[in-house]
């Protein structure tokens, strides 16, 4: 059976390069960067490269870069590490109610430990509405967490209008990039972003890697103390090749990154037209352009998201409902809950993640298979209104 | 899409031996196998952790590892809600009316039978396969299926399996109930699973520590255990109780009433919440009155039948003539007396190893 996988904001496979760009660091070259002998040295350049390979992906200075176990550690050293530095100057926090939950539950605590979190709503495009946002703002306002690009939706928020407003507050701004890195250019200087979180494996690098863009000059609370790694701000020997794989797999998006986004764009809508031509009742969930290139997230309206996930799997194709954290609950995702779409049309989702390895080939076998899948389960819905709507 | 070879099965995973050793046979057999896993509310956390077998989640952790172990897709199916629902509240509402109910028949009739059938289905599997010890036949003169026993006569949970119907029959393998425990476990051990050394599941899987009436009073807090009298036959009052959910007919233990002879619960009066006891002798009856029965076996046209019969997953089968009433019920005559019928259990009636059908007991006569 021929595999698809079509589920790459879950996880992307290892580029073959930042694999071979790891290996002497899994063999040979082993030392401790912070050792002062040839073998500390050998090493150390090659994590010092990595910096800067990550910082020119964000327009950033190599020096803003720490690393850390990635996406989720990067959100939670953001914001606990914000939020303990500024304890003093104010205790409110801004989010949206689409977070991933790496923001989401860590705002969570932070209210359990008595800051004060406002979750700001979002449109049924998933869109979040700036004047709410300015009107949220209080004098003990510390810190905007708020994602660049949503896993589930793909919808991307307005970051350099949030970046203005909450320079011209002077307030720490905090985006989770893991889903929009490599995905689409940025540029923190231009974005007036203070703190970026960003995952290695989201981008064809390897697991347990990530790395939090600090601004100079913002004061940051660490969560992990120890030794001075990572200018004092994440303790703990690096994890060297994780961290050259991590800068070598920014490096390589930083270099096709406008040829992928278009590949995927493309593909993408072949995808949506292919499946649109074939079915009613199917609903794109999330912003009709200002969206991830390669994410497509539609409810097939009168079908369990669930059920159709798994008859695409045995049929090879590996999509997802709602975010793959969440699989095994049975409730509606929280996202498109947050976007208030029905609850009986958003079990009906299905994610469609696209990557650098799909080809039309997958796109047209999807599309063949697909709408097969969705009549049959379709038929067995005792709420389905029938034929009668299926061909008008 | 249609151009499938294989037949397909979807099959029940508990992690336990039984249902995994049914999962390898059956991929043996030239089976496209699909594994699922029951996600049930976790009732293990807190203080009781330590005092379950198994977690649920337990389960579908060794569930997994042997569908992994087998190379077949596996999905866990989230029932949390339907377990409470379906099962749970029925258990606790029945002993809050006096019954000992029967949440294992629940089960296999509203969830494995019901919600995973149809999820099987929805995946256009032509079958779903469970590990009860219990065996499916086609009679082809009677055009019809029937459920046998299980050949391990300690194993066999047909008792558990009478609501099947003929619909669900037909969509059904057991593909253990053919073989003996101790083989099953054999075969779990050749084949590496993992799981031939796990123990039985305890007698209420959601109940950890077996102490039902603890479970019971955490559930519906303690204002709504009304407590009442304990009386006699006579309606003469001989002590209180704290909530009658904690007795059961023929339970002789937690009485608190001395006496030279033992006294033992009878039976209950709803309307004034009181406990009735009595003798030894008092538990014994004559009959019972079992309603929505299913018949597996129709008896036909309404003449008696003598079958064998089971009024409780363990207890011994015995003789009785089968009454089927106008209403729809059955009334059982026992051939000889029959000590402590509880309503709210189910009664199976068997001809040899051949499931006739069963029903609820209303009450005894």
């Amino acid at each position: 059976m021929k595999k698809i996988y079509m589920d790459y904001n879950a996880t992307t496979p290892l580029h073959p390069d930042v694999l071979d760009a790891m290996l002497p660091f899994l063999r040979g070259n082993f030392g401790n960067p912070s050792s002062i002998h040839w073998a500390g040295r050998d090493v150390k350049k090659y994590i010092e490269a990595s910096r800067e390979k990550v910082a020119n992906l964000l327009n950033g200075d190599p020096s803003e870069i720490v690393f850390t176990g990635g996406g989720s550690e990067s959100d939670n050293l953001a914001i606990k590490g914000a939020a303990f530095a500024l304890r003093e100057k104010g205790n409110h926090i801004i989010t949206t109610q689409v977070e991933h939950p790496a923001v989401l539950n860590t705002c969570e605590y932070m209210e359990e430990l008595g800051y004060e979190v406002t979750y700001l709503p979002v449109d049924h495009e998933g869109m979040i509405d700036l004047d709410e946002l300015r009107a949220s703002i209080t004098n003990r306002t510390i810190l905007l967490s708020i994602m660049y690009g949503n896993n589930e939706t793909g919808t991307i928020f307005p970051i350099e209008e949030i970046g203005r407003i909450a320079s011209d507050r002077g307030i720490l701004f905090h985006t989770d990039a893991v889903q929009a890195v490599g995905k689409t250019s940025m540029d923190v200087k231009t974005l007036n972003i203070d703190l970026l979180s960003l995952s290695g494996h989201k981008l064809y690098g390897p697991k347990g890697v990530g790395s939090l863009y600090v601004k100079k000059g913002t004061r940051l609370t660490p969560l992990i103390h120890g030794g001075h790694q990572e200018g004092g701000k994440r303790a703990g020997t690096e994890n060297t090749p994780g961290i050259v794989g991590l800068g070598k797999a920014c490096e390589i998006a930083n270099g096709d990154m406008e040829f992928q986004s278009g590949y995927l764009t493309k593909l993408r809508e072949r995808l949506h037209e292919g499946i649109m031509e074939k079915l009613d009742h199917v609903v794109l969930n999330g912003h009709p352009e200002k969206r991830l290139p390669n994410t497509l997230n539609l409810s097939f309206k009168f079908v369990e998201g669930e059920a159709l996930l798994i008859h695409l799997d045995l049929e090879g194709i590996a999509v997802s409902t709602g975010s793959a954290c969440s699989s095994g609950s049975m409730a509606p995702s929280p996202v498109l809950t947050a976007m208030g779409i029905p609850p009986e049309v958003a079990q009906g989702s299905i994610r469609f993640t696209l990557g650098r390895d799909n080809t039309e080939e997958d796109i047209q076998h999807t599309v063949d298979v697909l709408p097969n899948i969705v009549s049959k389960l379709r038929s067995m819905s005792p709420t389905y209104p029938g034929k009668r709507n299926e061909l008008g | 899409m249609s151009n499938r070879e294989k037949q397909r099965v979807v099959v029940s995973m508990s992690g336990g031996v039984d249902s995994s050793v049914a999962t390898a046979l059956l991929t043996d057999r030239g089976y496209e196998v699909v594994g699922v896993s029951m996600q049930l509310p976790d009732y293990y956390s807190g203080e009781h952790k330590e005092l379950g077998s198994y977690s649920f989640s337990d389960n579908i952790s060794h569930a997994r590892a042997v569908a992994d172990k087998l190379n077949i897709p596996f999905y866990v199916v989230n029932l949390e809600d339907e377990f409470e629902k379906k099962v749970v509240n029925y258990f606790v509402s029945g002993y809050m009316k006096g019954k000992t109910p029967n949440p294992c028949v629940m089960c296999n009739q509203k969830l494995k039978f019901g919600v995973i059938l149809a999820k099987a289905l929805e995946l256009r599997a032509d079958y779903l396969a469970t590990g009860h010890h219990a065996r499916i036949a086609w009679d082809d003169s009677r055009r019809r299926y029937l459920l046998l026993k299980g050949v391990d006569p300690n194993k066999d949970q047909s008792y558990f399996l009478f609501t099947l119907r003929q619909e669900e029959l037909r969509r059904l393998i057991f593909p253990i109930g053919d073989l003996v425990k101790n083989d099953v476990r054999k075969i779990a051990g050749d084949l590496g699973l993992g799981v031939a050394d796990r123990k039985e599941s305890q007698e209420i899987c959601f109940v950890p520590d077996n102490d039902y009436r603890r479970f019971i009073a955490e559930r519906i807090g303690t204002d709504r255990c009304k407590s009442g009298n304990i009386v006699n036959s006579e309606g003469e009052i001989l002590g209180r109780h704290n909530g009658i959910y904690k007795f059961t007919i023929g339970q002789r233990k937690g009485l608190g009433i001395p006496a030279s002879h033992p006294y033992y619960v009878l039976g209950f009066d709803l309307e004034k919440n009181n406990v009735v006891i009595g003798r030894d002798e008092d538990l014994l009856s004559e009959g019972l009155i079992a309603e929505d029965i299913n018949w597996i076996l129709s008896p036909g046209s309404k003449s008696e039948i003598t079958v064998s019969f089971k009024v409780r997953y363990r207890s011994k089968e015995a003789k009785a003539t089968i009454r089927p009433q106008d209403d729809g019920n059955v009334l059982l005559a026992f051939h000889t007396p029959q000590r402590a019928i509880t309503p709210g259990q189910a009664v199976v009636f068997y001809d040899g190893d051949v499931v006739i059908g069963g029903g609820w007991i209303r009450e005894s006569i």
